[in-house]
């Protein structure tokens, strides 16, 4: 994912690193240490120092604004990038070696689990060289497309960013090197002689990455004199302790007991902890300019810290930092409670998960079949995947979550819509209020400009795949000997849920992906039912281009009949378009389900059992009569076919 | 300790005697002059077989050699203090299963016997099975554990196709199978059933019919038709999860299942519980104890019971497990007089849960009598007339609920554990909300 670069705020320079990706996919292979001599001297000196240092609070006034750099990583998603993070971090002695470091950053389990970063962490690391003492902060981004807000907010802490490129886009071939230093040339305009060769797996010439942050990356253009100017670029939720708001300070000095306001609320707060992060939570004294690390001000309310707010002292006012622009989502959901008696706890973990996650749009909602609930708007399909598995993981909450829609418009005709709504064109996130085609001038849906880097001998089946998801090329261009830049003009609901895993798979991994915004045109668009022996499912209401209909309701109840268990009565699967059904599947009736054996020994195991299943039926979504299990409908979303 | 010949040439006689009566009575259960507490089933564990059957997952080991004179006697104390503990005074059927059972000495079956006819009382009329391997016993001793007092056969048929036997792991061939039934009805006319399974890996309706139609004119009275179940553990589950056999077709097996009892009950078969079939009403009295819920005590390695341990001032009903492993369990036998390894008390609900679940099995399900017997205050009525969930599956044809009780239909049979996940959240619902009954005394 190169785009971020440049996107943000940020101005600074980029160091390119590339990788080998065998030495940074997460195999049990033995971490081989890089040479001794010079470098693990200078190592242990910092290792001596630091933990000498933590005894106490840190005395961040030592470190000059022209010692301290502030970075980012930015990579490609699995290359290697969180790998290096460890490796800086070793290096630096800010975590210990001798344990098996493993995405140290990537804190929450769903990172730990997929291998993916989707929070942005920062760590301070404290760097000896040539006699100096640098303080190095390293802000550790998501590699994702779904996450490219998170990407821009750190960014805007930074002066300067290491890209890592994988010089082998999969593992078990040969890097090339060569071929990737040519194509950064190509690409970015990168001279390959400003490239570092390093493999994060094995440690290989990491050291060199640091001295190049610090002779490549610029200081930070601040002042210690100047009053506090302290922008707040991500935040976290404690529950014991509010808001944890993380900071770069542009201007000026902060310590505990200091009064402080915020220019968007203007409400004044007490700093009751300052400190840096290293990457857990470390107090000092006081964080001087150009310094990035955290505060805490008794901020209670999830919307006290917002992201891109600024920060001053009462008695000197200073112009806000331009905030960031909010990210745009653009996939919607419905979420609501399974049990409507859970509502206020469902409640309470979106309202935490989205102070953590502000990128997350949340408008209540209710429907008839679900009860209450609410509409989220997410950044792509995988960051809807990761909300719901956090809200599952680390709030206990479990939810019915309905099919991903888009936010498509309509033109309407109907002088009576247009009084309701109180506008001509209106944007539809929510399928139920779909308005029909007779109220209606025209539908127009949302489309991308999507960028796919591909080694040529996928070309055809790449083009292939685009095609069949109603794409229109815009340009083609070989950027290296065997490698083509496609771009495609996309309908975003082709590429919300799937498109990224088919092309992935289709060329063994090598195809990126990356996408912009290219505003709305006009489609043909029909409002499609899923039926349940005439019951409608309102988990699965879809709206799909004309041309698809029948493909998408057949696949999807093709899928619905593999996920949906027997019951004691046949269940006919139906798409609708309005009373026209465009598909059908039978689940046939249970004929046998009776335990064989019963006898003495057979009871308490077969009661047991039963009470079991009869505990998980009261879990199960009724649609009509029919028990229809949580997963089942995620199950139908999740894969779609690509042929 | 050999049994006096009379005594057991008295129970070979009584065997005709019992048929008789079984007639009579029916379903209705066994003799109920005295109270139910009073009275029980035993289930006697032999815990060896020769080989592990690729689908058995029981509590059976395979020894080198059995040290049979100290798991006789080891026998004949459990099941002399579990006696004494319930306070049972009349056993009205024993049962011998395993494990292979057929392995052990006539005079092993006849000390048990014995045992429980001086602890308590064992009527002549006693139902009293054995389970038997095809392989195990010849002509001689089949005669022999008939007169230790064994006066019902239960033979592990399981196919008439040696193919199928062989992917089973058993050791007999189909021929041996039915030369043992032969021999098993000449010397207990009336009083033998065989197993059949169905929906095994591979299998497919039109030969497993024929095997059925084969059986029909070889076997007696009683049949009892097991879908393959796989258990982990097992050799054949094991071999299904790598792919190295092909997982048992559930559609099939349902086919199998329904075209097999329709071929019995035309063949003059009352189909008088999920899995069992008998006529001229040869029905086990020993499996029909589980399936009303009457007392039962479990002697052997991993044995379970449920008894009221009234000898001991107990007035709850427990589900209690011996100890599995043998050495273990003998050990324990010989230390305290018994290898009981859990008492689980059994609470009202609970009770009647079971009552639902298991009676529910039956052709005539839970009487309104019967139903009364265990709860006076809630009838059936009152727990499932007003659900409408109930309500939808009377109107599906899959349950009865009338003047004489809950019941299946003969396609809700079929579908019990299903019903089941419907009536118990009922049962449990009527439960909750009755009104306390006043405090009884005593």
């Amino acid at each position: 994912m190169w785009t971020p670069v440049g996107r943000g705020r940020w101005h600074g320079r980029a160091l390119t690193v590339w990788a080998t990706s065998a030495a940074h996919r997460g195999r049990l292979e033995p971490r081989l240490t890089p040479s001794r001599g010079a470098a693990a001297k200078s190592r242990t000196a910092d290792r001596l120092y630091s933990s000498a240092d933590r005894k106490e609070k840190i005395d961040m006034s030592r470190f000059s604004v022209e010692n301290i750099r502030n970075f980012s990583i930015i990579a490609h998603v699995d290359h290697g990038k969180s790998t290096l993070a460890d490796r800086l971090l070793e290096l630096t002695g800010t975590i210990d070696k001798t344990k098996n470091n493993k995405q140290v950053l990537d804190k929450l389990q769903v990172e730990r689990e997929r291998g993916i970063t989707v929070k942005a962490q920062t760590a301070s690391l404290f760097y000896n060289c040539e006699g100096k003492q640098y303080l190095l902060n390293l802000i550790d981004t998501p590699g994702h497309v779904d996450f490219s807000y998170e990407v821009s907010r750190s960014l805007s802490a930074c002066q300067g960013v290491l890209l890592v490129v994988d010089a082998n886009e999969i593992d078990l071939k040969n890097a090339d090197p060569a071929r990737v230093e040519k194509q950064i040339e190509k690409v970015f305009d990168i001279p390959s002689d400003e490239c570092i060769k390093i493999s994060a797996k094995l440690g290989t010439n990491v050291e060199r990455v640091l001295q190049a942050v610090i002779e490549r990356i610029p200081p930070p253009k601040v002042h210690r004199k100047n009053p506090l100017k302290a922008l707040v670029f991500d935040s976290t939720f404690d529950q014991y302790r509010g808001v944890i708001a993380n900071v770069a300070l542009f201007d000026g000095v902060v310590s505990k007991g200091d009064k402080i306001i915020s220019a968007h609320t203007k409400k004044t707060y007490e700093v009751n902890e300052v400190g840096v992060l290293n990457p857990n939570e470390q107090p000092t004294h006081k964080l001087y300019a150009g310094q990035v690390g955290y505060l805490i001000a008794g901020m209670k309310d999830v919307t006290e810290a917002q992201i891109g707010d600024t920060l001053y002292l009462p008695k000197q006012p200073v112009e806000p930092l331009p905030g960031f622009k909010s990210a745009k989502p653009m996939v919607f959901a419905g979420m609501y409670p399974i049990d409507q008696s859970e509502y206020n706890n469902l409640k309470s973990a979106v309202e935490k998960l989205t102070i953590n996650d502000s990128s997350v749009t949340v408008h209540r909602d209710s429907s008839l079949a679900l009860g209450a609930g609410w509409r989220l708007g997410f950044l792509g399909l995988l960051h809807m995947e990761v909300f719901n598995q956090r809200l599952e993981q680390e709030y206990n909450a479990s939810v019915i979550l309905t099919t991903p829609t888009v936010p498509y418009k309509a033109v309407l005709s109907s002088a009576k819509l247009i009084k309701e709504y109180r506008e001509k064109e209106i944007t539809i996130i929510n399928p139920a209020q779909f308005p029909d085609k007779s109220k209606v001038t025209e539908y127009l849906e949302p489309v991308i400009l999507g960028t796919i880097i591909t080694p040529d001998e996928y070309t055809g089946k790449v083009m292939m795949l685009c095609q069949a998801r109603r794409a229109v090329q815009k340009n083609m261009m070989y950027i290296d000997q065997n490698r083509v830049m496609l771009k495609y003009l996309f309908p975003l609901n082709e590429i919300v849920v799937d498109f990224y895993d088919s092309l992935k798979s289709l060329s063994s991994g090598y195809a990126s992906f990356d996408y912009e915004d290219a505003g709305y045109q006009t489609a043909d668009l029909v409002k499609m039912d899923i039926l349940l022996n005439g019951n409608l499912v309102e988990e699965l209401v879809t709206i799909v281009h004309k041309d698809k209909a029948h493909t998408v309701g057949k696949a999807i109840c093709e899928r619905l009949k593999d996920s949906l268990p027997r019951q004691l009565f046949e269940i006919a699967i139906q798409a609708a378009i309005g009373s026209k059904i465009i598909a059908r599947e039978t689940v046939k009736a249970y004929r046998k389900n009776v335990l064989a054996k019963c006898y003495g020994g057979d009871i308490t195991r077969k009661m047991k059992l039963l009470k079991r299943q009869a505990e998980g039926k009261k879990k199960l979504r009724k649609i009509g009569n029919i028990e229809v299990p949580k997963d089942a409908f995620i199950k139908v979303l999740r894969t779609q076919p690509d042929k | 300790m050999a049994l006096p010949g009379t005594r057991a040439r008295g129970w070979a006689a009584a065997a005709k005697i019992a048929q008789r009566r079984r007639h009579a009575e029916g379903a209705r259960g066994s003799s109920s002059r005295a109270p139910p507490s009073s009275r029980a089933a035993l289930y006697v564990h032999w815990p060896y077989c020769e080989k592990r059957c690729s689908y058995c997952n029981f509590n059976k080991y395979v020894p080198c050699g059995v040290d049979e004179a100290a798991m006789r006697s080891c026998l004949v104390t459990e099941a002399q203090t579990l006696l004494r503990l319930s306070g049972v005074r009349r056993v009205e059927s024993v049962f011998f299963g395993g494990g292979t059972p057929s392995l052990a000495s006539p005079s092993t079956v006849a000390a048990v016997l014995e045992a429980v006819d001086q602890a308590a009382h064992l009527p002549a009329d006693s139902e009293v099975t054995l389970e038997a391997n095809p392989t195990s016993p010849s002509g001689a001793r089949l005669a022999a554990f008939g007169a230790a007092g064994v006066n019902r056969l239960s033979i592990g048929l399981q196919s008439l196709d040696d193919t199928e036997l062989q992917l089973l792991g058993r050791t007999h061939s189909a021929r041996d199978a039915l030369q043992t039934l032969a021999e098993a009805r000449r010397l207990f006319p009336g009083r033998v059933s065989v197993d059949l399974m169905l929906g095994l890996p591979a299998q497919q309706v039109g030969p497993w019919l024929g095997q059925l139609r084969m059986l029909l004119g070889r076997c007696d009275d009683h049949l009892s038709l097991y879908q393959l179940t796989l258990e982990r553990g097992t050799a054949l589950f094991t071999q299904v999860q790598r792919g190295t056999l092909p997982a048992p077709d559930p559609e099939l097996a349902a086919e199998m299942y329904q075209e097999g009892r329709a071929v019995l009950r035309e063949a003059g078969f009352r189909q008088y519980e999920v899995s069992n079939f008998a006529r001229n009403g040869a029905l086990s009295t020993h499996n029909w104890t589980y399936w009303q819920c009457g007392q039962y005590l479990g002697i052997g390695p991993g044995a379970h019971g449920r008894f009221v341990p009234q000898g001991a001032g107990g007035h709850t009903r427990e589900a209690r497990i011996q100890t599995l492993e043998p050495d273990n369990w003998m050990k324990e036998v010989m230390l305290f007089g018994h290898g009981t390894r859990r008492r689980v008390p059994l609470g009202q609900l609970e009770l009647l849960e079971e009552v639902l679940a298991m009676g529910l099995r039956t052709d005539v399900g839970i009487t309104h009598q019967h139903w009364q017997q265990f709860e006076p205050q809630l009838s059936l009525w009152d727990v499932f007339g007003a659900s409408q969930e109930v309500k939808a599956l009377l109107a599906q044809g899959l349950l009865l609920l009338d003047h004489r009780g809950l019941r299946c239909s003969w396609e809700g049979l079929a579908v019990l554990d299903s019903l089941l996940l419907t009536l118990l959240p009922r049962l449990q619902e009527a439960w909750q909300q009755r009104t306390p009954s006043p405090v009884q005394g005593g």
